[in-house]
């Protein structure tokens, strides 16, 4: 179950988005998530749906690979849906159970809530399924560089993350390998309350520091062992170079937020509550 | 041919604290050890764990300095800070474990990554990468994400990040001791294979003697201190001292020994199963 986690992920294809700039990548990634919050419309959903649509295509990630990637946010999900949809107090009353009731409101918020969460996280996940962390860290390295005259530290930033990316999978492995050795000793992960369950996790929660920490130093030795000394004078093995296709690229994200901001707003399509 | 590597009374102390931190004492890791390793040769060490061996690998490549005596690596001092980086792009090192020394997440960067460190500039690295790949035979990966090789091609990138650098030296710090037989076997060949093709030393340090027989020389380490040097031949004719350091023997020089105590005429410091064979064959 712990494999499935699919965020920060690199999914290896040849296509279009995989040889965007990364920094185009991570712009369009901002404005994509800016523009989920311009508008307040089914139309503008609609116009978010066919752009995430096209672009998952371009990608050619499948789109099962991306649905796997939801799977461990589906509690929070959960919640958001629930809360918004009783706790809202917007035009009449839909339904009534017990004390509980759904407006027409509530009902509006709660489903584009989750479909924002969830558009949200499929955008994102589709960014670093096409960049390669590298490729990520030396985009948000670029992009932050400005902040390097207010002493901001941006190379290590930048570097921090890329390992952290790298160490995801191998961290999940190693969770699963510690949760079957503790299984295996009689640890019991699955009865009990929540505090009883919160407890149960700390037999595996320490080992995985320990191994973390470990790991860390052994990775920092061998850094250091191949002549790392952060990022002055280091050369780039792919250095960033604007192609046409990103200028092409930006023209496309801007159309698109012209396109997200003036449907949303001014084509009012009204489908019962929505 | 030049001196690789080269030690004078080399001493390395660990501090040993107690819970608030406060020194209590010292321990030796390594204690005066004098070592001499020519340009190109194949040096083995040897020992059990906390014999010091990794301790003094790890001095090959200045990541520990000494806290007495000397080393030079190809001539130069590790303790000279304005020549650390010289030390560290001359004398590459392969840990451990795979895992925690992969740096990129495709082949081809992890393999660019010290390049990209020593500021070579973008098209030789790409040059660079591409002949070390080909180099451990591992061109055909280059794409690849290292999580999904096995332990044994994971050792081969490293080894291609490391001679990417061009190094005069290679250190293996146990390069296979996370590995299965067949992963310890490919990566031995590799580095073999790059010896004799690029003229490179290359010391390894182990705990399995089969894989030393082919050494120039082979260093046996204890507590610290160099127990035992010479030639693979020289070392492994004295099983029972090689025993009392807690150290494996080879079957097979294990076998020639015991039938030699029995009275048979057999050689001392027979390695390999063919060798055996024909000094048994010859017997009358």
């Amino acid at each position: 179950m712990i494999r499935d986690i699919t965020i920060g992920q690199y999914y290896p294809a040849k296509s279009v988005l995989h040889r965007l700039d990364p920094r185009v990548k991570l712009v369009a990634t901002v404005l994509y998530l800016i523009s989920l919050f311009l508008f307040k419309n089914i139309s503008g959903y609609i116009v978010v749906t066919i752009f995430l649509v096209t672009v998952i295509r371009l990608s050619k990630v499948p789109f099962k690979y991306i649905m796997r990637g939801m799977k461990p946010i589906l509690m929070i999900l959960m919640i958001t849906l629930l809360f918004n949809l009783f706790l809202t107090r917007d035009g009449d009353i839909i339904f009534r159970i017990w004390k509980l009731s759904i407006t027409e409101g509530g009902l509006r918020n709660a489903v584009f809530m989750a479909m924002r969460l969830l558009y949200l996280i499929a955008g994102s996940s589709l960014m670093t399924f096409t960049t390669t962390p590298n490729e990520l860290t030396d985009g948000i390295e670029s992009l932050l560089k400005p902040l390097n005259k207010v002493h901001v530290p941006v190379h290590e930033i930048a570097m921090m993350m890329s390992i952290a990316l790298r160490f995801i999978p191998i961290l999940l492995e190693e969770t699963d390998k510690i949760m079957k050795a503790q299984i295996a000793r009689g640890a019991d992960l699955e009865s009990g309350n929540m505090l009883e369950k919160a407890k149960a996790m700390v037999p595996i929660l320490v080992p995985l520091f320990v191994s973390a920490f470990r790991r860390a130093n052994d990775l920092a030795m061998a850094m250091e062992a191949r002549c790392y000394r952060g990022g002055e004078g280091r050369t780039k093995m792919n250095p960033l170079k604007y192609h046409s296709r990103d200028y092409a690229a930006y023209l496309f994200m801007i159309a698109y937020i012209i396109v997200v901001v003036c449907v949303g707003r001014f084509v009012p399509i009204h489908i019962w509550v929505f | 041919m030049g001196k690789m590597v080269q030690t004078d009374d080399l001493i390395f102390e660990y501090a040993k604290c107690d819970e608030e931190g406060n020194v209590t004492g010292s321990y030796r890791a390594i204690d005066k050890v004098n070592l001499d390793i020519e340009q190109g040769q194949f040096i083995a060490i040897l020992g059990h764990n906390g014999s010091g061996k990794s301790t003094l690998a790890k001095h090959m490549n200045a990541i520990l300095l000494p806290t007495g005596g000397t080393m030079w690596v190809g001539g130069r001092d590790t303790k000279d800070p304005n020549e650390l980086w010289n030390v560290r792009q001359s004398a590459g090192m392969v840990f451990q474990n795979p895992d925690n020394q992969i740096i990129g997440t495709v082949v081809e960067e992890d393999v660019g990554f010290g390049l990209e460190n020593l500021g070579v500039p973008t098209a030789d690295i790409w040059k660079r990468v591409e002949e070390s790949l080909k180099a451990v035979g591992m061109i055909e990966y280059r794409h690849h994400s290292p999580n999904k090789l096995s332990g044994g091609q994971k050792q081969r990138v490293a080894i291609a990040g490391v001679i990417a650098m061009r190094p005069k030296c290679i250190v293996l710090d146990e390069p296979t001791a996370m590995l299965d037989p067949n992963g310890r076997k490919e990566v031995l060949r590799t580095v073999q294979e790059l010896r004799k093709q690029e003229n490179i030393t290359v010391i390894l340090i182990t705990h399995y003697m089969e894989e030393v027989i082919d050494a120039d020389k082979v260093f046996v380490m204890d507590h610290g201190h160099v127990v035992m040097e010479g030639t693979p031949k020289e070392v492994f004719s004295q099983v029972d001292t090689l025993k009392s350091y807690r150290l494996d023997v080879p079957q097979v020089t294990i076998l020639a020994d015991e039938l030699r105590k029995r009275g048979l005429d057999i050689p001392a410091g027979i390695l390999r199963k063919e060798e055996l064979v024909k000094a048994i064959c010859q017997l009358k």
